[in-house]
């Protein structure tokens, strides 16, 4: 019986791949593959110290002093960022009260041996797959022997039960036994691929052919009769739509043909659809493409199957999956009547007893939780906490919340997910999802496995939120599909034991990372490759950035990710392009150049791109001799365009990655731009033109290398308006990422030359991920409708990534399509599928679990302000490109009153004139004036256009936490540290003093301050500073001696100077981009760059924070 | 003379219902991931020209043949087509962005412009051959 399946397979892999086979040219000579050992993964452990460690309190004391003016905004009601039905009153009886703490032990006391029962299992499992009609599932999930069957020629020896994978920190190499090598993975794939195709096997790199790759392990076969569109939460909308269009497809291909013959290619591809590469890359479920109007699949198994009582598994019972809990009257804490029960939870005293059956069920904690205080934000001015905001955590049981993915990777702006669309319509607030996916880790479990468990139907990873009905099938979290957990997931690699699949670290832990089969690839994994485009125009040499690049990159030529096959290429650019001849065996460096910029070509192609290892010391006298090369140019032009083009052309065999440094705007050849900005307008308060761009070329050569898995980083180093917002599109939509130094100078502008320094090393050396895809996935019901980020959304749901970098954020906004009213938990899960620089094909999940709540109040109760904000921003970028700045403005003045006219209305026995919010919320306001003070959003101040963009660029890809210190930067006095609350990191004591008010009058003459942007650290000293401070710490006998363009503090002796330097170096630490640090007198004229950060005072076009809280109110009563 | 304007519009109007098809066709393809964004609006935005100009000509037609009902009928679609046309921006890539199309609904959005302009076509497709018949019997 288990035989059947491969046999199966045999027989439909031809028929898949019969109609592509012309589509594979074996091309795969290009990339030797070198064999690897065991290679540790790499993680720069950035994030070493505990950010938010340390909580104290230190009540902080401002004087009340309002200057009442006058609201004279006049915003439009009808002016908002998420649409949404008039505010009804919601009449929810009053807060919350429960009384529970839901102490589920999900996983805590499995009362019986699995040994004893495994054999009973396995004879139950065995006849339910029959009953289910799963012939082939049962085939490929049979015991080892089998499956090592299925896997004939597989290269790696070890199959046994004993070692089919090992879990891995980071910190640790991998083990060798049972562990896939990526060198194999190309043989491995073919045996997967039944014998009569051996040869067929898409070692394709032809780039043209993405369309054509179905790497489906056999029992993915099984799935392709499931709707193609199943898996997508919004498809159930579309069903009529979709489906209606398909008979008129039917109907009309024929007609098409015949009288219009229109496109004969796009017929084609809709009579008998490509297949979708992606997809089945990392979606991978669905590679039959007629599928949608194929029989339906199979039926799961109901979401509300009985509780499985007899199989002796009651704590693995989880109270979250829609299962009707067990008859019992001593049950009031069946989800059912959960929203009843929440109202009266006191009635129950002995509910603690019960809530291992709650599971993930949410309830309160105290009488009212903290975050629906009301605080009354006119009356009360120290609404800022002294210490750094946290992420508010998901009202989950402390099982679950274990389990949770860290806030800095995944963060939702409500961690109280509504239960319908009306519900949030009424909230007014923003849903949506900030992602961190890359980020650095200090520890991430590692799993080597043969088969990576996944959801048949949504293609879900397996995680910790998952419910095993039983020892043998899981039930998805997502699509609440019951799947079979395999054979080998059964043994438990951390304990050596077998028979406790739910100790895997997969379900153990909510981020994990895979190495992925070959059935994740469409080709041999690439190697890094990495090309740096270069202007050498005379403004390029003026500013003189070439000699730091160039050294940065001498420096850290070795630090480069990558392996033995690891590329580098380089080409400059003025009027003409020049490009370097670099193969081995030269004696020195050649350079060609091509002065044929309407139709530029590659003059050698093969030796343009070396190997880094081969040719190091050619590199390496390029590197030394470039900066010198141009030193007497008179060539003022650029040729950007046809740079790019030539960059674009070498690039596309491979993929990799094309650095950028630009230095003006692009005047010659394709992509030629003409200056936009007039300066007069920059302090206009109405309305500020061409934050779009000019043309549509940089946007078509991103689509061209993200196409081609190629990503463009741009480094823009300019004087003069250089228009940023064209220029970003080519990193925008390839997954690249935007640097931007103002004013650059090599010796007049220190601060920026310093700044280039400590970027770059930085992005030379961080991780890289290539041939990226993402995909997030989110329980039935919800639906995510916009993405933000530097992407490509290459088709519904799937994000195309060429580069993926460890500092790039995501931001996407969803709605709830049904009403999620048989789940009490929502789950989302991002899948991050990438190719290491070690040439690894890695997938990268993490899994955020959220409660669903009914009531209003718990809607409000669970709205996380920053995540909030920084999706309004993201929005607000949109709509200024799409619409206009001051729509833009609006928009977020309008979420603010939206949000807290309907809080107010909701609690009805607060005072309608007094201007109210849930403590969760009570930051809103201010951070909202922030956004509208920021240099994207900002009116009235003079303001350079490309500054301004490229503050948007920032906001659209820096993920939250380095976004939330661009908005509302954190402020602190540093005059007087002192060993109060201090923490201990590293051997080092690091003092933590409180954040202070962004505002003026926080600031006195006395004292110095310490401003953390972020990006830039800035030191305010008042003019009659101590003395004390100014020696100990900045090394100057007095205040007038300090110069004015200070960026390091001294190392002295001294503890006061010990402290500051620690405290600096602590902020530091704990973000990627190493900061500049700028020291401000008082008098200096740089001063107008830390005040412009005081949000909360008045500014001669914006209100003051007091103001802007009394417009809010006026508008809220209107 | 009357049935020659109505045989030449009811073939642009076919002409003008097949594209609406070809449009929904396409634009279903890329809902269910069948193809992908680049090159769904590049084989899209090809169509948006040919579209205006077959519309814009039928409408023309009406206002100098003097059939006015049928001209104020067409006037809003075709200024439509034509607004839609030139307010492009300028960084897009045309009217279908594969950049945009997934954003905000978009593409919800085109598909139902296509479904309400293969409904009016279809309307005048039988006004024209209904007046064309009538033009016919009357010469």
């Amino acid at each position: 019986k288990p035989l059947e399946g491969p046999v199966q397979n045999q027989i439909q892999f031809p028929f898949g791949y019969g109609l592509h086979l012309e589509n594979y040219s074996a091309s795969s000579g290009h990339y030797p593959q070198v064999p690897h050992e065991a290679v540790p993964s790499q993680l720069n452990n950035q994030y070493v110290a505990d950010y938010h460690s340390a909580c104290y309190s230190i009540p902080v004391q401002s004087v009340m002093t309002p200057s009442v003016g006058p609201s004279m905004l006049n915003t439009q009601q009808s002016q908002q960022l998420y649409s949404g039905a008039p505010h009804p009153v919601e009449s929810a009886g009053g807060p919350t009260q429960g009384a529970i703490s839901s102490a589920s032990h999900l996983h805590t006391s499995v009362p019986q041996s699995y040994s004893a029962l495994s054999s009973h299992y396995s004879s139950l499992t065995s006849s339910s797959v029959a009953s289910q009609g799963f012939p082939l599932s049962s085939g490929h999930y049979a015991m080892p022997t089998v499956s090592s069957a299925v896997y004939p020629n597989l290269s790696y020896p070890s199959m046994s039960i004993g070692s089919p994978y090992g879990q891995v920190f980071t910190s640790q190499s991998l083990p060798a036994v049972g562990q896939f090598e990526e060198t194999n993975a190309f043989p491995g794939q073919s045996s997967t691929v039944p014998r009569t195709l051996p040869h067929q096997v898409p070692l394709g790199y032809n780039s043209t052919s993405w369309s054509t790759s179905d790497f489906q392990s056999a029992q993915d076969n099984f799935s392709r009769n499931h709707t193609g569109s199943q898996a997508k939460a919004s498809s159930q909308i579309n069903t009529g739509i979709v489906l209606s269009c398909h008979c008129l497809k039917q109907i009309f291909v024929l007609f098409l043909y015949l009288f219009l013959a229109i496109d004969s290619s796009s017929t084609t591809s809709s009579a008998s659809p490509v297949i979708n590469n992606y997809d089945a890359l990392e979606g991978g479920g669905y590679p039959e493409t007629n599928s949608a109007t194929s029989s339906p699949a199979p039926t799961p198994q109901t979401s509300r199957a009985p509780k499985p009582f007899g199989y002796g598994y009651p704590t693995l019972q989880p109270g979250y999956q829609n299962t009707t809990p067990s008859t019992s009257a001593m049950q009031p804490s069946n989800p059912g009547h959960h929203s009843g029960f929440q109202q009266y939870p006191q009635q129950y005293p002995g509910v603690n007893q019960l809530s291992s059956t709650l599971g993930g069920l949410s309830l309160q904690h105290s009488q009212q939780p903290e975050s629906l205080r009301p605080v009354n934000l006119t009356q009360d001015r120290n609404i800022l906490p002294v210490s750094p905001v946290l992420a508010p955590v998901p009202n989950l049981n402390s099982d679950l919340r274990k389990l949770n993915c860290s806030p800095d990777s995944f963060r939702c702006t409500l961690t109280n997910i509504p239960q319908t669309q009306a519900l949030l319509n009424k909230a007014k607030l923003p849903l949506g999802l900030l992602l961190h996916p890359f980020r650095d880790l200090t520890q991430l479990p590692v799993i080597t496995s043969s088969t990576i468990v996944r959801c048949r139907s949504c293609r879900t990873y397996i995680n910790p939120f998952v419910a095993f009905i039983d020892q043998r099938r899981w039930k998805c979290n997502l699509c609440y599909r019951v799947n079979d957990v395999p054979e080998e997931f059964m043994y438990n690699p951390l304990t050596r034991s077998y028979g406790e699949p739910h100790k895997r670290p997969e379900v153990q832990n909510s981020t994990v990372e895979f190495i992925a089969s070959s059935d994740y690839m469409l080709r041999p994994p690439q190697p890094a490759v990495y090309l740096f485009v270069l202007d050498v125009s005379y403004n390029a040499v003026e500013a003189g950035y070439l000699t730091i690049v160039c050294q940065s990159l001498l420096e850290n030529l070795d630090k480069l990710p990558g392996d033995s096959r690891t590329r580098i290429g380089f080409i400059t650019f003025d009027s003409t392009v020049q490009f370097y001849n670099l193969q081995e065996g030269l004696s020195q460096p050649q350079m060609l150049i091509v002065s044929d910029i309407d139709d530029v070509f590659l003059p050698t192609p093969d030796s343009l791109l070396v190997n880094l290892h081969e040719s190091k010391e050619l590199i390496k006298d390029l590197l030394n001799a470039l900066p010198n090369m141009f030193t007497n140019t008179r060539e003022t032009h650029s040729a950007l365009g046809p740079a790019l083009q030539a960059a674009f052309k070498l690039m596309s065999p491979t993929g990799g990655r094309i650095s950028v440094f630009q230095s003006q705007l692009p005047s010659l050849g394709a992509g030629l731009l003409h200056s936009r900005e007039d300066p007069n307008q920059r302090s206009s308060t109405k309305v500020v033109q061409h934050l779009g761009p000019a043309t549509d070329f940089y946007k078509k050569l991103a689509l061209d290398c993200s196409g081609q898995q190629t990503a463009v980083d741009l480094f823009l180093l300019s004087s003069q308006y250089s228009d940023l917002a064209s220029l970003a599109c080519m990193s925008k939509y390839s997954a690249g990422c935007i640097y931007y130094y103002p004013s650059f100078h090599h010796s007049h502008n220190p601060a920026q030359s310093e700044k280039l320094q400590k970027d770059l090393k930085r992005y030379l050396t961080r991780k890289i991920g290539f041939e990226a895809v993402m995909r997030i996935r989110c329980t039935k019901g919800l639906s995510i409708h916009t993405f933000h980020g530097n992407l490509f959304v290459r088709s519904t749901d799937l994000l195309s990534l060429a580069n993926v970098n460890p500092d790039a954020g995501f931001a996407v906004q969803m709605s709830i399509e049904e009403s999620l009213t048989d789940t009490s938990l929502v789950c989302f899960q991002t899948a991050l599928l990438y190719t290491s620089s070690k040439g690894e094909r890695r997938i990268r999940v993490h899994t955020l679990c959220l409660p669903v709540v009914t009531s209003l109040a718990d809607v409000y109760a669970g709205a996380d302000v920053q995540a909030a904000v920084c999706l309004l921003a993201n929005m607000a970028v949109d709509r200024s490109v799409s619409s206009s700045l001051s729509d833009a403005r609006d928009a977020l003045v309008n979420a603010v009153v939206d949000s807290l006219s309907a809080y107010i209305s909701t609690a009805s026995n607060l005072q309608q004139s007094t201007l109210i919010a849930p403590n969760s919320l009570k930051l809103f306001p201010l951070y909202i004036l922030a956004l509208l003070k920021q240099k994207a959003f900002r009116t009235g101040t003079s303001t350079r256009l490309d500054d301004r963009i490229y503050a948007m660029c920032q906001i659209k890809s820096q993920p939250l936490v380095h976004l939330m210190k661009m908005i509302h930067p954190n402020l602190y006095r540093i005059d007087r540290l002192t060993n109060e609350g201090t923490i201990h990191v590293n051997d080092r004591v690091v003092p933590q003093p409180p954040l202070q008010k962004l505002s003026a009058e926080k600031l006195t003459r006395e004292g110095a301050f310490l401003m953390d942007c972020g990006s830039i650290f800035y030191i305010w000293i008042g003019k009659s500073c101590d003395n004390s401070f100014i020696k100990d710490v900045l090394g100057y006998p007095n205040y007038a001696s300090v110069p004015q363009k200070l960026t390091q503090l001294p190392e002295l002796d001294t503890v006061s100077s010990e402290r500051a330097r620690s405290f600096i170096s602590w902020l530091r630490d704990s973000r990627p981009l190493s900061p500049v640090l700028q020291v401000i007198k008082d008098e200096s004229p740089a001063k107008t760059d830390f005040f412009q950060h005081l949000v909360e005072d008045r500014t001669e076009a914006a209100f003051s924070y007091y103001e802007f809280l009394l417009h809010i109110q006026q508008q809220i009563c209107k | 003379m009357e049935s020659v304007v109505f045989i030449f519009s009811l073939i642009d109007c076919c002409a003008l219902i097949f594209l609406s098809v070809y449009f929904i066709i396409t634009l279903s393809d890329l809902e269910c991931d069948y193809i992908n964004a680049r090159s769904c609006c590049s084989k899209l935005n090809k169509w948006v020209v040919p579209e205006l100009i077959g519309h814009t000509i039928v409408t023309v037609l009406m206002l100098i043949s003097l059939h006015w009902f049928i001209f104020l009928l067409n006037l809003p679609v075709a200024t439509w087509n034509i607004y839609r046309f030139i307010m492009v921006p300028s960084g897009n890539m045309g009217v279908f962005d594969p950049t945009e199309i997934h954003n905000r609904g978009q593409l919800k959005s085109h598909m139902k412009e296509a479904m309400i302009k293969l409904g009016f076509h279809l309307l005048c497709f039988f006004m024209y051959l209904y007046s064309m018949i009538l033009a016919l019997i009357n010469d």
